[in-house]
């Protein structure tokens, strides 16, 4: 069972093969089990998940089940949920209480999902290897010196050692397909717009977007076709979006007449060759399948990286200025005056990199330097979103490696913030772009799992979903499991 | 380029030590270094981009639709009296 | 070589909507404490904003009715700063592209109209309340007014004295009452004023200016102004410089004090909103609004000018505001044959004795029908203009018409010729010296008997018509 997809579990709770409250022991206990060793849950409460399994298993019984009935989803810890804490990782929101659920919490729930727990991330969404975590790094399964990837470390992890069959991420410059990539799992981030951002613990405000992390695409499309929708609550969320039927996009069982845009821009020197040979190979397997290889150029794509640490920081530096102390959250001891309790407070409350990501947001703001950095930031991600514009011209869609390297030692990039920031850089222009992006495994380099990022025209996730799916039809690599969490009956 | 960290932490309202300061000015050097990248684009006469894609402002009618909620509500609150929040004065 | 002052003002304006600018709260005023507060206007985390129609509308209304031009796209900004009575740690306002841009206001002067530019209006949110007054080391907030909507209003340094600039504040006041986009009470902290400040010799380019806040009254924002000119033009002719800074108007000690300014506190790093997309408002929508823009007071005065022949005094008496208006205009429909007079009664008469009980035309206990048909009653000769007045205030007094009154007192004006022919009759006998002495000459002599006339008529006499009697009977 662990290592079922959430379609597969569906279908057994609807033959009745098995209950709500069965499913989510199943994972509580793995949790147990194996929780301690990756630290990938930070928040647990096994009695809440029961409740929610029964409260599920009744519904079931006199109603028509809904279409996550049932189903165990964790939840990263940047979601608000009234129910146990939210704290982002921080040490700035230890204990807190949201007194309301995040937009798309309140859809799972109304959709009969059982929430589980929260999931270890990076500090306030900020890195890429779930370092910054002020409760403790999280491990990846494949191999445990290994971090996961970030900021959704916590959650792909989770997935991908079947602690629980499914997980929610957020995505600002590759947060939740970085770690997909790395722990071999399927991550989706939506177009920007997709899915309400109310109640998900602001980053920076113009990237983030929330999606799912899955076993399998069709798992990844059945739970954004319930995340996503028009929120009254959230100015950027868009209503009358195209839309499709996210599960239909699923069928698709070649790629005959597709062409796949391959930008010379990400498959650079200096990436890890092994990975290149996997996303390579996938390449051709798909040209196998009937697509046909283009090669397209996304001339700014150097860039990326530099506009997006001007941008993300920019809006971090002032979404998390409400962190004052005032109405929730740290308040140091004893302050002297108003002064010493936000200084404090905050210095407390604060990890590094989100100190430092809140002073570089506030030295690009800052007067006299908002022309040379944050406008010239964002007219270079108006050139960036042309580059995809005019390549879509030319093809149906863009296929690159997620990550240029494999996962890192836990460790290894954290004395130079830029030596980590650099790891999001296939992923980075997409969020800018405002574009969805999927990440699915497509094999492996030194033992560790490698990830295909697909690219799509903004609104057009049914073209992912049916590139993705058809690969994944293709090919097993969305099977494999990690060994050392197989455990027992450890099979998919 | 030479940041003035101390002065950015204090609009930013973060205590630094002299020794955090000291720690985190050529961390900040390196990025707004890494940063300068950016100078080597030619932007003239393109737009910023503020919002990724085209949206309506949605429309709110003007109607009460929230209740007090001030108990649940302050909760989480550090430092409560007869429903006020409480913080130490400025010094002015 | 003399000294001018430069005075620009910046107003900010609660909009009147029911909810706040960008949550579902209520804006009523005198709530408990943080009673009308949500996840978003208390800056929770993961909230977010969502604009309310109204203050919108009410926005481009105002700009209209200032004669300036509504930009049809217009962007929201974050201003950044810290204070406790700021939940997100910035203000959503605009910055770079307000909705609206240009206008003017024309104000009276001793020497004519003035016109005075308006160089933009944008919508922003307030911020809560700080109390410090009576508490040791603390601050108590109350964010019930955070999130209301407001307008900003800047106007260009056009005005050259405290006075101008009160005719100004009155004016802009006027007109948002008439609009009625903002109840605009001042007392309660919905129309406040900030002056920017400078002085310089005629001819020559701007001096330093300096911000003073903490006028909550047109009485201190004229006392302020003046104090404020002075002190900047004592610190120049002693050889000093003016220094740029925000300083607090104390209306106790008539003296404005710095406030603690910190230049890097005033970087507001100004950046575009990423959770409000731009609004667009079509020209349809805005002709719309102008449609259903009520009578403006200038455009009100005006017309009872001429519809009524009213002087410009007397029509920017009754128009100060629009229920005085209406009820103005109500008496003119009850009595139509002399609006002139109505104006009198309503403007001398019956308003300086609400006045003196501390009433506004609101609270009359005499209509505007009633008050109509007292005038009636002067003008069919009932009553005498004198006595109409004690009639007035026994009206006032016990809430009774005006006909009930003249009968219970008996006030009927004597208009018989028989009745006043015999009372001349007495008095002219009963006064032979005077008689003679006025037919010897002394004319004077004529307001004496008028007046013992009067006086044995118990004043209900019709003056005129004694008058043509009395004429008669001394030839």
């Amino acid at each position: 069972m662990p290592f079922s997809t959430l379609t597969d579990i569906q279908a057994k709770l609807s033959a009745g093969e098995t209950t709500a409250v069965q499913v989510a022991q199943t994972y509580l206990d793995r949790i147990a089990q194996y929780n301690d060793d990756l630290n990938a849950f930070v928040h647990i409460d096994p009695e809440h998940v029961l409740a929610q399994a029964e409260a599920s298993d009744a519904y079931r019984a006199k109603h028509d089940a809904r279409p996550l009935e049932g189903l165990p989803i964790a939840v990263k810890d940047i979601f608000c949920t009234q129910h146990g804490p939210t704290q982002c990782c921080s040490n700035i929101l230890k204990g807190f209480e949201a007194p309301y659920d995040a937009h798309v919490i309140t859809r799972l729930r109304e959709a009969g999902a059982v929430l589980v727990g929260k999931t270890n991330m990076d500090e306030f969404a900020m890195g890429s290897s779930n370092e910054t975590s002020a409760f403790g790094g999280c491990k990846n399964p494949w191999n445990t010196d290994c971090i996961p990837g970030g900021s959704s470390g916590g959650s792909a992890a989770a997935v991908a050692a079947a602690l629980t069959p499914a997980a929610l991420g957020t995505d600002t410059g590759g947060s939740i397909r970085q770690p997909a990539s790395l722990t071999g799992i399927v991550g989706l981030k939506p177009t920007y717009g997709r899915v309400s951002r109310r109640g998900i613990i602001a980053f920076a405000s113009s990237l983030d977007q929330a999606g799912p992390m899955t076993r399998t695409v069709k798992d990844a499309a059945l739970l954004t076709s319930i995340m996503a929708g028009h929120d009254a609550g959230d100015a950027t969320s868009v209503a009358d979006a195209p839309s499709f039927d996210w599960l239909k996009a699923c069928e698709a069982k070649d790629m005959k007449g597709l062409r796949i845009g391959k930008p010379k821009e990400y498959f650079i020197d200096g990436m890890n060759e092994e990975v290149r040979a996997q996303v390579e190979a996938a390449l051709q397997k798909c040209q196998e399948l009937g697509a046909e290889i283009v090669d397209i150029s996304l001339p700014h794509t150097e860039y990326a990286v530099a506009a997006y640490y001007v941008i993300a920081p920019s809006e971090a530096s002032t979404n998390l200025s409400r962190y004052d102390a005032v109405r929730f959250g740290h308040r140091c001891d004893n302050p002297e005056d108003l002064e010493d309790m936000y200084a404090r407070s905050r210095d407390e409350g604060f990890g590094s990199e989100v100190k430092r990501r809140i002073l570089t947001g506030t030295f690009a703001l800052s007067s006299g330097y908002y022309d040379a950095y944050y406008l010239k930031a964002q007219q270079v991600r108006t050139l960036i979103s042309q580059d995809f514009k005019a390549a879509f011209e030319q093809v149906d869609i863009i296929a690159t490696p997620t990550s240029p390297v494999p996962a890192f030692k836990s460790g290894e990039k954290t004395d130079d913030p830029l030596t980590m920031y650099l790891s999001d850089i296939f992923t980075i222009a997409v969020n800018l772009a405002g574009l969805p992006g999927l990440s699915q495994p497509c094999g492996f380099a030194q033992d560790l799992p490698v990830g295909l990022q697909w690219i799509a025209p903004a609104w057009q996730e049914d073209k992912i979903l049916a590139a993705a799916s058809a690969y994944e039809r293709a090919t097993d690599w969305h099977t494999k499991t990690a060994s050392a969490f197989a455990g027992k009956g450890g099979e998919s | 380029m030479d940041i003035d960290v101390k002065k950015i932490a204090n609009l930013s309202r973060i205590r630094l030590t002299d020794d955090e300061a000291k720690a985190l000015a050529p961390q900040l050097s390196n990025i707004v270094g890494y940063i300068d990248k950016l100078s080597e684009v030619n932007t003239n006469g393109v737009a910023p981009t503020a919002h990724p894609h085209d949206v309506a402002m949605p429309q709110r009618a003007d109607v009460v639709t929230n209740t007090d909620r001030r108990d649940a509500l302050q909760q989480p609150a550090p430092h409560t009296e007869s429903g006020l929040y409480v913080v130490p004065k400025v010094i002015e | 070589m003399s000294w001018e002052v430069v005075i620009g003002l910046e107003v900010h304006c609660q909009i009147n909507t029911k909810t706040k600018a960008f949550c579902g709260c209520s804006t009523e005023f005198g709530a408990e404490p943080n009673a009308q507060t949500c996840p978003v206007c208390l800056g929770m985390p993961g909230q977010l904003p969502v604009l309310n129609d109204e203050a919108a509308r009410k926005t481009i209304l105002t700009g209209l009715a200032i004669n300036a031009n509504i930009n049809l796209e217009s962007k929201f900004d974050r201003k950044n700063y810290f204070y406790p009575d700021l939940p997100k740690g910035y203000q959503i306002s605009q910055f770079a592209v307000p909705i609206v841009e240009g206008g003017y206001i024309d104000i009276p002067t001793p020497n004519g109209e003035k016109r005075i530019g308006i160089t933009r209006i944008h919508m922003e949110e307030d911020a809560g309340k700080s109390m410090h007054e009576g508490l040791d080391a603390v601050s108590h907030i109350d964010l019930n007014r955070s999130g209301i909507p407001l307008m900003e209003i800047v106007s260009e340094p056009d005005m050259r004295s405290a006075d101008e600039a009160v005719a100004y504040l009155k004016q802009l006041h006027q007109i948002i009452k008439f609009l009625g986009v903002s109840d605009a009470d001042m007392e309660k902290g919905q129309f406040r004023c900030d002056a920017n400040i400078s002085v310089r010799r005629k001819g020559e380019p701007f001096g330093t200016r300096t911000e003073m806040k903490n006028m909550n009254s047109f009485r201190f924002i004229k006392q302020a102004i003046e104090f404020e000119a002075l002190r900047q033009i004592e610190i120049l002719e002693d050889g000093g410089e003016v220094k740029q800074e925000s300083r607090l108007w104390d209306s106790v000690k008539n003296e404005s004090r710095s406030m603690r300014s910190k230049e890097e506190a005033h970087d507001y790093r100004y950046f575009p909103e990423p959770d409000l997309p731009p609004l667009r408002i079509t020209q349809e929508e805005v002709d719309a609004i102008r449609a259903g823009m009520p009578e403006l007071p200038n455009q009100m005065r005006k017309r009872f000018e001429t519809e009524f022949g009213l002087s410009a005094y007397d029509a920017d008496v009754l128009t100060q505001t629009q229920s005085l208006a209406q009820w103005y205009e109500a008496l003119v429909a009850a009595h139509p044959a002399n609006p002139k007079q109505c104006a009198n009664w309503l403007a001398n008469e019956l308003l300086g004795r609400l006045k003196e009980q501390g009433k506004d035309i609101t609270e009359s206990p005499v209509s505007a029908k009633a008050l109509a048909s007292l005038l009636d009653k002067i003008a069919d000769n009932t009553i005498s203009g004198k006595i109409a007045k004690d009639v007035l205030d026994a009206m006032m007094e016990s809430g009774k018409d005006a006909d009930t009154i003249i009968e219970e007192k008996g006030l009927k004006q004597v208009s018989d010729t028989g009745v006043i022919d015999a009372m001349i009759q007495e008095v002219l006998d009963a006064n032979p010296e005077q008689v003679e002495a006025y037919k010897g000459g002394q004319e004077r002599l004529f307001g004496f008997f008028v007046g013992q006339v009067m006086k044995a008529s118990k004043g209900k006499a019709n003056p005129a018509l004694v008058n043509q009697r009395l004429k008669k009977y001394l030839g």
